[in-house]
């Protein structure tokens, strides 16, 4: 007895802080302009992540009749029970086949509360890729373990690439507790390994439930199962979470950022440039710098995809024409003049590899920063990630799915900011030149290492 | 780090918004990146919010793709009434690529009065893909439509013979859509991705999109076919001993007249369709695809032989 209790009492470390919930929320009730939640469900293989997200979305019932019938009828087929949650996002023949998830899968889901765009990512360490592909976009990544095993190599992977990619809210969902009688150890000692592993990993805030995905426990509903745990469950946590924080970064230090895609002609002469803002806001007068010529100028119009207006946010596509006569094409970075980066041709970044060749000191490839098309050399390896303690350990090449810094020397300068500051300009992947396959992911600077 | 989730307020672009910029920027990028790209317009309503997001994209300027219309023959009148006077209002060129004529050429077997010419138009579209040497297709397909759609990146490869390989995708991160193909080999872009059927409806009530009249309630000659409506018309004959019903009906999604059903429905406006959607419990095309009830890979098989 007090084994469990003293069980209860750390699990606040986890649960019991949690703010309550001051949603101001007008106009959100059941408006179709609700708040957009992206989350990627990311863990090791076989531990449960298709089958929860099946299971959040038929509890939220956003499954139609149509898919359940089908669900149903294909799951007695293949032997898997009355309704095998996991085929539910796992759309492809040779998925089914196999039952694992290869490419992620993106499933749609709306409370009266809030929106929510999932990423379903594989688990398999050859399909990573993917799940980078899943992660990279994401507000928060849910990270699925199996308690009856524990965190694996593969978890701690999955952990570290999301967190790397700049996801700072991680929700565990320590999944199958039915398997381990519901022993709040099981959930204590995964919470907490994860916990440590995040806070090193830079990650704001961390949430984790103990839950069983095929029973619906603690999924949209509250389990009976577990008395001693008080937190929030998955669907809670996914309402309390803060939306939309990829494209605003939260502490807007880095000032606006437009890279320019598109140049168009006004009818009265002059030129406006499209893009996608990223960064800050950006008002008319707005003093900023075009990069990377470095030529200064004010904001003279801003136009929305509605007419003109006096201010842009983030994520929005608009349209700007400048106080002074520029030139200015695709490929350029229109920045707020306080705090703009200064273009460099040298560039070092956390780059996530994915390539079937080895990325090696010398090679050669094409790659794309904001709009910007360019090549580059690799002139170093820094070394790579060791996922399993978060060490660089010195290498001159990275294989298939590794982690390291490289520099790189590009043929035209990048107006470049940290990663950390702004994902946008933070960011470049890294293109094979004679097959246009994307091999990597680039983050301009040092991987977020604490300790 | 903290402990559980603190909520910030609200100072973000709502999500119809996110979505309408962030179509516009992958239209741009395409536009931008891609030497000849081009609009696939069915005139459905998907490609009605696609065309009309593509001319905000450009405005005041004219969309600078052409728009391609792959024609199976089996159309509703008002589909087409519809194509030709939108493509006019946007200024647009269209491009016909014509089921029939692939079959007088050869290309393709005809299926036989009645038969769906759905399927064919894969052959159709690469032909017409080939011919005009378009590098890159802009599709009004979502993600939420059908579980391999749900799989596809935004921007997604297809080789020299226009097959889409599932298994062997390119990473897509963050928003940094590359569009560079070889010679022969093009992309298929999808800026709707990651819209929900609901959000095309609530987009075209916010923006005041014009749809063909058959999204809306009217009375129809139907038949009752497979669990489906289908309407009678040239292409549609019943079959004996089929009862032919006066029906109060509306489409949920255009296609081929052959393979697709109409829904019993009272909504006569956005609105009222709005509201529809939101307490429906069928999907789109579980209520009214024909050609996906053959088998839980239908959708897959026809992607990879070219499909839309």
């Amino acid at each position: 007895m007090s084994q469990l209790l003293k069980g209860a009492d750390r699990c606040e470390a986890y649960t019991g802080r949690l703010a309550p919930d001051p949603l101001p929320a007008p106009e959100r009730g059941h408006s179709p302009e609700s708040e957009l939640l992206r989350f990627a469900a990311v863990g090791s293989v076989d531990d449960g992540k298709s089958t929860l997200i099946g299971r959040l979305l038929y509890d939220t019932k956003q499954l139609f009749d149509d898919h359940i019938e089908a669900l149903s009828s294909v799951s007695r087929r293949r032997g898997a029970g009355e309704m095998d949650l996991s085929l539910l996002t796992d759309g492809l023949r040779a998925e089914r086949e196999q039952g694992i998830t290869i490419d992620v899968a993106y499933r749609y889901a709306a409370t009266p509360r809030r929106k929510f765009i999932i990423a379903d990512c594989p688990g398999h360490l050859q399909y990573t890729r993917n799940m980078a592909t899943g992660a990279s976009n994401a507000d928060l990544a849910l990270v699925v373990v199996d308690a009856s095993v524990g965190v694996r190599d593969q978890t701690r992977r999955h952990l570290c690439i999301a967190a790397i990619l700049g996801v700072r809210h991680v929700l565990v969902a320590v999944n199958k507790m039915d398997l381990v009688g519901w022993d709040p150890s099981a959930y204590q000692v995964i919470a907490e390994d994860l916990a440590n592993l995040s806070s090193l990993l830079g990650v704001k805030s961390l949430q984790a439930v103990p839950v069983s995905a095929l029973d619906g426990d603690n999924v949209a509903e509250r389990s009976q199962n577990c008395p001693w745990y008080s937190g929030p469950t998955v669907l809670d946590a996914l309402h309390q979470a803060d939306a939309g924080v990829w494209s605003h970064e939260e502490d807007g230090s880095g000032g606006a950022r437009l890279p320019v895609q598109i140049v168009a002609r006004r009818p009265g002469g002059g030129r406006c440039y499209s893009g996608l803002l990223s960064g800050d806001r950006l008002a008319v007068g707005d003093e900023v710098v075009v990069l990377s010529s470095g030529l200064r100028s004010r904001i003279a119009e801003i136009w929305g995809l509605d007419g003109p207006k006096e201010r842009a946010v983030p994520a929005e596509s608009v349209s700007v024409t400048l106080a002074d006569d520029l030139d200015v094409s695709r490929g350029d970075l229109i920045a707020a003049r306080d705090g703009a980066p200064h273009p460099v041709r040298d560039v070092e970044a956390t780059v996530c590899w994915f390539g079937q060749d080895p990325l090696r000191t010398g090679g050669r490839y094409r790659i794309k920063h904001t709009t910007l098309l360019t090549r580059a050399e690799v002139i170093a390896v820094d070394g790579r990630l060791d996922v399993s303690d978060l060490r660089l350990v010195a290498s001159d090449q990275l294989a298939d799915n590794e982690i390291g810094v490289v520099r790189f020397l590009t043929a035209a300068p990048l107006a470049v900011d940290p990663y950390r500051r702004n994902r946008v300009t933070g960011s470049f992947i890294v293109v094979d030149e004679v097959t246009n396959v994307t091999v990597g992911a680039a983050l301009v600077g040092l991987p977020y290492v604490a300790g | 780090m903290e402990t559980g989730f603190r909520v910030a307020p609200a100072r973000r672009l709502g999500h119809l918004d996110v979505l309408e910029s962030h179509a516009v920027f992958v239209i741009r990028e395409v536009a931008a990146e891609c030497e000849r790209p081009v609009l696939l317009f069915s005139a459905g309503k998907d490609s009605a919010v696609l065309a009309h997001l593509a001319y905000k994209a450009f405005s005041p300027s004219p969309i600078p793709f052409p728009l391609l219309h792959v024609d199976t023959g089996d159309n509703f009148d008002e589909v087409i009434d519809f194509r030709d006077r939108r493509v006019s209002q946007l200024g647009a060129d269209l491009v016909i690529a014509s089921v029939q004529q692939s079959i007088d050429a050869g290309r393709v077997a005809d299926p036989g009065a009645g038969a769906s010419r759905n399927r064919l138009q894969s052959v159709t579209l690469l032909d017409a893909i080939a011919l005009h040497g378009f590098d890159a297709c802009l599709g009004g397909a979502r993600r939420d439509e059908d579980k391999a759609r749900a799989k596809e990146r935004v921007l997604s490869f297809r080789d020299t013979f226009g097959q889409w390989d599932p298994r062997r995708q390119r990473p897509e991160l963050w928003q940094l859509y590359h569009g560079k193909v070889n010679q022969g080999e093009h992309l298929r872009a999808f800026p709707l991705s990651d819209w929900t059927e609901l959000d095309i409806w609530s987009y075209i009530q916010r923006e005041s999109i014009e749809l063909p009249s058959i999204y809306f309630a009217h009375r129809r000659r139907v038949v009752e076919r497979d669990g489906m409506l289908l309407a009678v018309s040239p292409s549609v004959s019943p079959r004996p001993g089929e009862p032919v019903e006066d029906a109060l009906v509306r489409f949920r999604t255009v296609g081929d007249a052959t393979c697709t059903g109409a829904v019993r429905s009272q909504a006569r406006n956005v609105a009222e369709v709005i509201a529809e959607v939101r307490s429906t419990r069928v999907s789109e095309r579980g209520a009214t695809r024909a050609d996906d009830k053959v088998s839980e890979s239908s959708m897959e098989d026809r992607k990879r032989e070219g499909y839309f």
